[in-house]
C-alpha cells in the first residue's frame, strides 16, 4: 500500500498511456498554513477517483488548483503528459475540466437554459432552443429530469447539482470534478448521484469525487486517494479495492486518515438507566407563528442529565421550536419554565444568565461574526458583562484569557485566538461555539443539528461533549435529522411532523421502529 | 381650476416633463446597467457633473451641439473610468469612492467654471428640433413629443437598445450574472471585472450625455451644481424599476413632470407661491419611496467587490 511507485500513481509501468491529468508534486500555501504538501495525483478516464480526507485536509485547495482558481506554488499539473499552467476558470474549461462546487456556480435569478448559455458571445442571442436540445439529449443518456425553463432559485439543491453536472457533459468535460457533492443532499439523492457518476464513468469520463464521507468513498469510488493536513498519505488502487471487502478497505481508510489510534465503532452505545433528576425544562402549549411552518401545541419536559432528541425529517418546525425556546422568536401561545421559573417573556441575554443555551445549526451567519477574532465571538453573547466589560469599555486582557483557556479546553485547532473565526474550518468553528455554550453555567442546552456537516472525528467529539453535558446535570434537547445519532445519545425521543410534536418514545429496542414510523407520518 | 387643463397647459406640461425627464431617465437607465452588473454607483452625480460642463463648454466653443453631446459622454466616461480602477479593480468602497467623485466633480467644475466664466455667463442658442412628419401636427403631444431636438429620439432609443441587451443577449445574462453571482459567471469561464467595467463605463457614457443634456438642451448654460440632485433620482429610479428599462423611462418622466411642474402652472396662471411648487419633485420623491420604496429590489451582489476564490 505505501509502496511510493503505486501510492503516488503518476509513473505509471511502462507501456500504459499518460494519465488524463496528473498532479505532479504540487504545493499550495497559504499565510499560516501549507494547504497542499507535496502532493501527485493521477487521474484516469473511466474512474470515479476519490479524495478523501477531513475537513482542511486540502481536498478543496487541490480541487481549486484544478478549476483554476488557485495556482499551485510549487509543481506542476500535467494533462495528458504535456505541462499546462491552469490560471483561469475559462482555461480549466477549455481544458475539459468541469468543477461541480460544494457551493452550486448557478445564478439563481436566471433558468437553467440561460445558466448554461451563460459565457456565450456577448452580442448573441441564447440559443436557448438549441440548449434545450441538447439538454433533453444528455438528461436521456444520463437518466434525469431538468425542465430546462425553471429558473434555477427554484430548484432544489440535488437539482441544481445535476444541472451543473449535464452543463459539464454539454462542454464536453472529460474530467468532471465533484467537491463535497453530497454535503447537501438526502441519502437517497446521493444514491443518486452515486449512480449518475457511473453513468458519467461508462461514458469514459473521469471523475473526481471529493468527500470526507467514507461510506460514500468505498461504496461510489473504483480509486481512493487520501488526502491529511495537506499531504498525501496514501492511495488504494481499483484492483485492491476490489480484492478486499469493503470493512477491510474502510479500516485501511481509517488508519491512513486518523493515523495510528484507531476510531472504533463508538464505545458510548445505549446510555445509561433514565436520569430521575427533577424537571429542569417544562414547555406546555407552546405554539409558535411561522409563515411555512408554524409550531403547536407543543407539551415536553426535560430532566436534569438528560437528554432528549428531537427526531424528525428537516424543516419541520424544529428550528422555530428551538429559536422559541431561545428567546430569538415569539411565542404565540404557550408557556416556557426553566427550574420552575416562567421565561417566555425574558429576552434572549436574560435567558442566557438563568443558564439556558442555544448551540445554533447555522454556525456561519447566526452563530459567529466571521470576520471578528475568535476571542470575541466566544463572548458575543456576553457583550458588556464584567470581567469582560468594564462599565462599558472592552477589556482585551480578560477577553484572551478566557478564549485561551476556551481553546485548549475545546480544542479549537487555530493560529491564536485573535484569527477571525471565517477563517477556520467548520470542524473548529463548531468546537468554538461548542466552548462558548457550554462553558460557565449551563443548565438546559439546546443543540441544532450540531454535527451537521462536519467529519467523523469532530462528530466523535462533539457527542462527546454532549453526552458530558448532561453528565454535568444539564437538561439537553438534542435536534438532529441523524436518525444514528438520536439513537445514540438519547434518553427519550420526540418526533415532530408540520411543526407538532407527534409522539414521544422511550430509547430502548424497538425505538428505531417507532420512531420511524412517526417520522414517515403513520400517526396522519 | 377648470381653466387648468387646457391645451396650452397640457403641452408646457408635457414638453417639460420630457425636457426634465431625459437627463433622469440616462441617469436611471445608467445606473440599471451598472446595478445589474453588481456595481452602485454613487458617483453618478458627478459623471453627469462633468458630462454637463464639457458638454456646455464644447458646444460653445465649437459650435456644434453635437460634439457637445460626444465629449459630455466621453466626460461622464472619463469619471466612470476612475470608478472602475478604484471599485471594480482595486475593489475600494464603492460608496465612499462614489461620494468622492461626486464631491470632487463638483467643486472642480464649479471652480473651473468661475475661472472661465467669472465675468459673463453665456448662453447657447436654442437646439434645433426635428419634425416627425404627420406626428408632429398631433393636437398636445404633437409639439410636446414629435417636434423635439434629436437627441431625444437617441435617448429613447436607448432604453429599447438596453432593453433588447438585457432581455435577448448573452451580455445581458452576463450582466445579471454579474450582480447575482459573480463566482458563477467567473466559473462558466467569463472575465466579471471586465463585464463589470464594461458596465461602469456605459453608465458614464450615459450620465454624461444625460448631463450635457440638461447644459446644452435643458438650460443652455453651465451653472455650478446645476444637475442639483438628478444623478441620486437616477439612483432611485434604477432600484424602483427593478431591472426593467422601460420603467425607468416612465418614472423618469414622471419626475420630470414634476420638475416642470412650474412652469406648466405659470402658463396655467395658477397662484401658488413658487416655493411650494419648487417642492414638489422632491414631495414626490418622497411619496413613491414610501410608497413603492419596499418593492425595490436589488441584485444579490451589489456593492461587493469580486475576488476569485475568496472565503
Amino acid at each position: 500500500m505505501t509502496d511510493p511507485a503505486a501510492s503516488s500513481g503518476i509513473h505509471p509501468s511502462p507501456g500504459m498511456p499518460d494519465p488524463l491529468i496528473a498532479l505532479d508534486h504540487v504545493t499550495k500555501r497559504f499565510p499560516g498554513v501549507v494547504a497542499n504538501d507535496q502532493v501527485s495525483v493521477a487521474i484516469w478516464p473511466g474512474e470515479v477517483h476519490v479524495l478523501l480526507g477531513e475537513n482542511g485536509a486540502g481536498k478543496s485547495t487541490l480541487v481549486g488548483m484544478l478549476s483554476g482558481i488557485q495556482q499551485p506554488d510549487d509543481g506542476g499539473i500535467l494533462i495528458e503528459g504535456r505541462e499546462v499552467s491552469i490560471d483561469t476558470p475559462a482555461t480549466a474549461l477549455s481544458l475539459g475540466i468541469g468543477t461541480v462546487f460544494q457551493h452550486a456556480m448557478l445564478v439563481p435569478s436566471l433558468t437553467v437554459a440561460e445558466n448554461m448559455a451563460l459565457g456565450g458571445k456577448a452580442w448573441t442571442r441564447p440559443d436557448r432552443q438549441g440548449i434545450r436540445r441538447d439538454m433533453d439529449k444528455v438528461c436521456t443518456d444520463l437518466g434525469i429530469t431538468i425542465d430546462p425553463h425553471a429558473r434555477v432559485g427554484s430548484l432544489s439543491l440535488g437539482e441544481q447539482q445535476q444541472v451543473e453536472i449535464v452543463r459539464a457533459v454539454l462542454r464536453h468535460s472529460r474530467v468532471l470534478i465533484l467537491d463535497e457533492a453530497t454535503a447537501m443532499l438526502t441519502p437517497k439523492g446521493a444514491q443518486e448521484l452515486g449512480a449518475l457518476m457511473r453513468r458519467l464513468v461508462a461514458r469514459g469520463l473521469a471523475v473526481i469525487f471529493i468527500t470526507h464521507k467514507l461510506n460514500e468513498a468505498v461504496e461510489f469510488g473504483d480509486r481512493i486517494t487520501v488526502l491529511r493536513l495537506g499531504r498525501k498519505v496514501g492511495e488504494i488502487a481499483p484492483d485492491r479495492l476490489r480484492t478486499l471487502g469493503s470493512e477491510a478497505v474502510t479500516a485501511e481508510i481509517l488508519r491512513l486518515m486518523f493515523g495510528s489510534h484507531v476510531v472504533g465503532a463508538d464505545t458510548g452505545g445505549r446510555r445509561r438507566p433514565t436520569p430521575t433528576g427533577e424537571t429542569v425544562l417544562a414547555l406546555s402549549a407552546i405554539d409558535v407563528p411561522d409563515e411555512s411552518v408554524p409550531v403547536r401545541g407543543v407539551d415536553l419536559t426535560i430532566r436534569s442529565g438528560e437528554i432528549l432528541g428531537v427526531a424528525g425529517i428537516d424543516g419541520n418546525g424544529q428550528k422555530q421550536l428551538a429559536e422559541a425556546i431561545a428567546g430569538q422568536r415569539r411565542l404565540g401561545a404557550g408557556t416556557i419554565r426553566l427550574a420552575g421559573v416562567a421565561i417566555e417573556t425574558l429576552s434572549v441575554a436574560d435567558r442566557r444568565r438563568l443558564g439556558l443555551r442555544y448551540v445554533t445549526d447555522d454556525r456561519l451567519n447566526e452563530g459567529t461574526v466571521g470576520s471578528f477574532p475568535i476571542a470575541l465571538n466566544l463572548v458575543l453573547k456576553q457583550v458588556g458583562e464584567e470581567p469582560f466589560w468594564f462599565r462599558g469599555v472592552q477589556r482585551s486582557a480578560p477577553i484572551a484569557d478566557h478564549a485561551r483557556r476556551l481553546v485548549s479546553e475545546f480544542d479549537v485547532r487555530t493560529p491564536g485566538v485573535e484569527t477571525a473565526i471565517g477563517k477556520l474550518s467548520g470542524g473548529n468553528i463548531q468546537k468554538a461555539l461548542l466552548a462558548r455554550e457550554l462553558s460557565g453555567e449551563a443548565r438546559v442546552v439546546i443543540f441544532a443539528k450540531p454535527t451537521y456537516g462536519l467529519d467523523v472525528q469532530n462528530i466523535r467529539a462533539t457527542r462527546q461533549r454532549i453526552r458530558d453535558a448532561a453528565e454535568r446535570g444539564c437538561a439537553v434537547m438534542l435536534i438532529s435529522t441523524d436518525l444514528e445519532e438520536i439513537l445514540e445519545l438519547s434518553d427519550r425521543i420526540a418526533v415532530m411532523d408540520q411543526g407538532r410534536v407527534v409522539g414521544v418514545v422511550d430509547n430502548d429496542a424497538d425505538a428505531r421502529s417507532r420512531v420511524g414510523a412517526l417520522m414517515s407520518g403513520a400517526h396522519r | 381650476m377648470s381653466a387648468l387643463f387646457t391645451e396650452a397647459f397640457l403641452t408646457a406640461l408635457i414638453l417639460g416633463a420630457v425636457t426634465a425627464g431625459i437627463p433622469l431617465m440616462l441617469a436611471g437607465l445608467g445606473e440599471q446597467i451598472s446595478e445589474k452588473a453588481g456595481v452602485l454607483n454613487i458617483g453618478i452625480e458627478g459623471m453627469m457633473l462633468i458630462g454637463a460642463y464639457t458638454g456646455f463648454l464644447v458646444a460653445y466653443f465649437t459650435g456644434s451641439i453635437w460634439l457637445g453631446f460626444f465629449s459630455g459622454s466621453l466626460g461622464g466616461m472619463a469619471v466612470a473610468s476612475l470608478m472602475a480602477l478604484f471599485c471594480v479593480r482595486l475593489g475600494l468602497s464603492q460608496i465612499v469612492i462614489g461620494i468622492a467623485l461626486t464631491l470632487g466633480a463638483e467643486g472642480l467644475t464649479a471652480l473651473l467654471h468661475h475661472f472661465q466664466f467669472s465675468q459673463s455667463y453665456p448662453r447657447l442658442e436654442a437646439v434645433e428640433s426635428l419634425a416627425i412628419p404627420g406626428l408632429s401636427a398631433l393636437p398636445v403631444i404633437g409639439p410636446a413629443l414629435f417636434d423635439r431636438p434629436p437627441i431625444i429620439y437617441l435617448a429613447i432609443a436607448a432604453v429599447a437598445v438596453t432593453a433588447w441587451v438585457f432581455r435577448s443577449t448573452n451580455l445581458g445574462l452576463a450582466l445579471q450574472a454579474a450582480g447575482d453571482k459573480p463566482a458563477a459567471l467567473d466559473a462558466a469561464g467569463v472575465d466579471v471585472i471586465a463585464v463589470r467595467t464594461g458596465a461602469v463605463l456605459t453608465t458614464g457614457l450615459l450620465a454624461g450625455l444625460g448631463g450635457a443634456f440638461m447644459a446644452e438642451v435643458g438650460a443652455g448654460i453651465f451653472v455650478p451644481f446645476m444637475t442639483n440632485g438628478a444623478g441620486f433620482i437616477g439612483i432611485v429610479l434604477a432600484m424602483l424599476a427593478r431591472g426593467r428599462p422601460l420603467w425607468v423611462l416612465l418614472g423618469a418622466l414622471l419626475f420630470g413632470a414634476c420638475l416642470s411642474a412650474t412652469t406648466a402652472l405659470q402658463v396655467a396662471g395658477v397662484d401658488i407661491p413658487t416655493d411650494v411648487i419648487q417642492m414638489l419633485p422632491f414631495a414626490a420623491v418622497l411619496a413613491i419611496l414610501v410608497v413603492f420604496g419596499r418593492r425595490a429590489s436589488l441584485p444579490p451582489a451589489l456593492g461587493s467587490h469580486y475576488v476569485r476564490g475568496a472565503r
